[in-house]
């Protein structure tokens, strides 16, 4: 039997993108189904011959009514991944899988969000306060972003990370969008001093430290190997997928285990590279999920390109810019480019290997992307021929 | 302010704390000590449980200070430090919640730049709309 059926079993041959901006007029339901219909246009695959759909728990529109919108057959495989942004890349694994084992033949998998003109989830004080919110919501703790500043601040403690580290990589996210016509802030230049002296969300994490907040809709097209190799574009492989729950983890609030500063990337790191043919230091380019700046630090430890509380200094001179160490977020990323609950990192991901990223990494063969840290998360290892 | 839910797992907790009472979920079977509260011990899968008192003791493990945007009635009170406490217990044990003066202080009433990771703190009790929970003042 082979031991990794998974393997380069199943390609991305299609991408799709609206444009980003903090209010578009369309609905939801209609900017997924624009995106599907140009990834599926980007692949030179017919809507009719779409049988699989994957997509967030949190999409808004189901799979029925996006196959009866964009004109799907009929559809033998959908699957849904939980917890927001953890469940980005684990859309691409479930239809790589569903490929492999040949319960369909064309996927597809997409993520549309209004976030930019819609209500902010934690202002949904009905549905956010169960288990284990209430230990820890009506304190104060009202956002993500709260959570996670608590969780920087003890990485702060324990490792010695600097605000300007967090800056560098706030950065670097920037500087790529810069480079980018399709980002939001691609016009928008950010320095240091921009960052040091930007108001604080949640101290210690200032405005620059957040993600946008972001209209858009994107979406990939996914087939077999076999059929890859005939379609419009070079194929980009799902060379490894892991996915990561760990042992006793409570949602984003990671408080209550032996070590919360190992989240769980961790887990789905170990899951990923068990199977992959190549390690960390092959990795050509990232697409690190970054809804807060210390996601990146953190990620980098659990994925293996450093060791423990390594992650800020990783960013030190330039080394997660072009040229540095591991180049990250190329299109800017969720901070800078767009955030669309990390779906753009994996599209971004694919225009690297095919050599048209606006800010390309020469020769790019293999590309990690990953899914939110701090939430069960999901990554995926992507490569080219 | 939001007032935490009550859950079947977790209702004694809030029913000790009326009573000026920190006590932890624990397995009757194993000793475990759970937290949050949940239907089953993780260790031993045991069903059946008891609420052991804590000695309310602890030490800030970390702690953030919201700023606006925030619901209103945080908004208010915006900038206050919200700790979570690792309690003398077990390292585990760690709990959000507000550090205040003094027991009858606001959420706000703690500046926190005097606050430092390490420091000792000691449990007290508050009220949010009829239920009580913890809060934590400094401690020496």
């Amino acid at each position: 039997m082979n031991p990794t059926p998974l393997k380069d079993r199943a390609a991305i041959v299609g991408i799709g993108q609206t444009e980003f901006a903090k209010h578009l007029e369309p609905s939801e339901k209609a900017l997924a189904c624009r995106a599907i219909a140009m990834a599926l246009d980007d692949a030179g695959i017919p809507a009719h011959e779409v049988d699989a759909f994957a997509a967030y728990t949190m999409e808004a529109t189901d799979e029925v009514e996006i196959a009866k919108a964009v004109g799907a057959g009929d559809v033998t495989f959908f699957s849904r991944v939980g917890f927001g942004g953890g469940g980005s890349c684990a859309t691409v694994g479930h239809l790589a899988m569903a490929i492999a084992t040949g319960q369909a033949e064309v996927g597809v998998a997409w993520r549309s969000r209004k976030r930019g003109s819609g209500p902010r989830p934690w202002t949904d004080t009905v549905n956010q306060l169960a288990t284990p919110a209430q230990w820890t919501r009506p304190f104060g703790l009202l956002r993500p972003v709260d959570e996670i500043a608590v969780l920087t601040r003890r990485y702060m403690h324990e490792y010695g990370m600097t605000r300007e580290q967090l800056g560098a990589v706030a950065l670097a996210c920037r500087n790529r969008a810069n480079a980018n016509p399709a980002a939001i802030m691609y016009d928008r230049p950010l320095t240091m001093a921009d960052y040091l002296s930007a108001r604080m969300i949640s101290d210690p994490l200032c405005l620059f430290d957040n993600c946008l907040e972001t209209d858009g809709a994107l979406a990939v097209v996914m087939v077999s190997a076999e059929r890859a190799v005939d379609c419009r574009r070079e194929p980009v492989y799902v060379h490894a997928f892991g996915q990561g729950l760990p042992a006793q983890h409570h949602g984003m609030v990671n408080y209550w285990n032996d070590d919360p500063l190992a989240g769980p990337s961790w887990t789905a790191a170990k899951q990923l590279w068990k199977h992959a043919d190549f390690g960390p230091a092959d990795v050509d380019v990232a697409q690190i999920y970054d809804a807060f700046t210390p996601l990146i630090p953190l990620s980098l430890e659990g994925y293996g390109f450093c060791a423990k509380g390594e992650g800020g200094a990783f960013a030190d001179d330039g080394g997660l810019e072009l040229g540095g160490r591991l180049p990250v977020n190329t299109s800017g990323g969720g901070l800078s480019e767009a955030y669309v609950h990390g779906f753009n990192l994996i599209t971004e991901g694919v225009r690297q290997l095919r050599g048209t990223s606006t800010n390309q990494v020469a020769g790019a063969s293999t590309c990690l992307v990953t899914a939110g840290e701090a939430v069960p998360t999901s990554a995926v290892l992507l490569r080219r021929d | 302010m939001l007032k935490p839910l009550v859950d079947d797992d977790g209702a004694p907790y809030f029913e000790y704390a009326a009573k000026g009472e920190l006590r932890m979920q624990t397995c009757a079977n194993c000793g475990e000590v759970l937290f949050p509260p949940r239907p089953m011990c993780p260790r031993c899968q045991g069903v059946d449980f008891e609420w052991k008192l804590m000695s309310g003791r602890g030490h800030v493990w970390s702690f953030a200070v919201p700023h606006p945007p925030l619901l209103p009635d945080y908004a208010a009170l915006a900038p206050y430090p919200v700790v979570v406490v690792e309690l003398a217990e077990d390292r585990r044990l760690r709990v959000v919640g507000n550090l205040l003066a003094s027991e009858d202080a606001g959420i706000d009433s703690v500046d926190p730049a005097t606050i430092e990771i390490g420091q000792p703190v000691r449990a007290v009790f508050r009220e949010i709309e009829g239920l009580f929970v913890a809060a934590w003042t400094p401690d020496e």
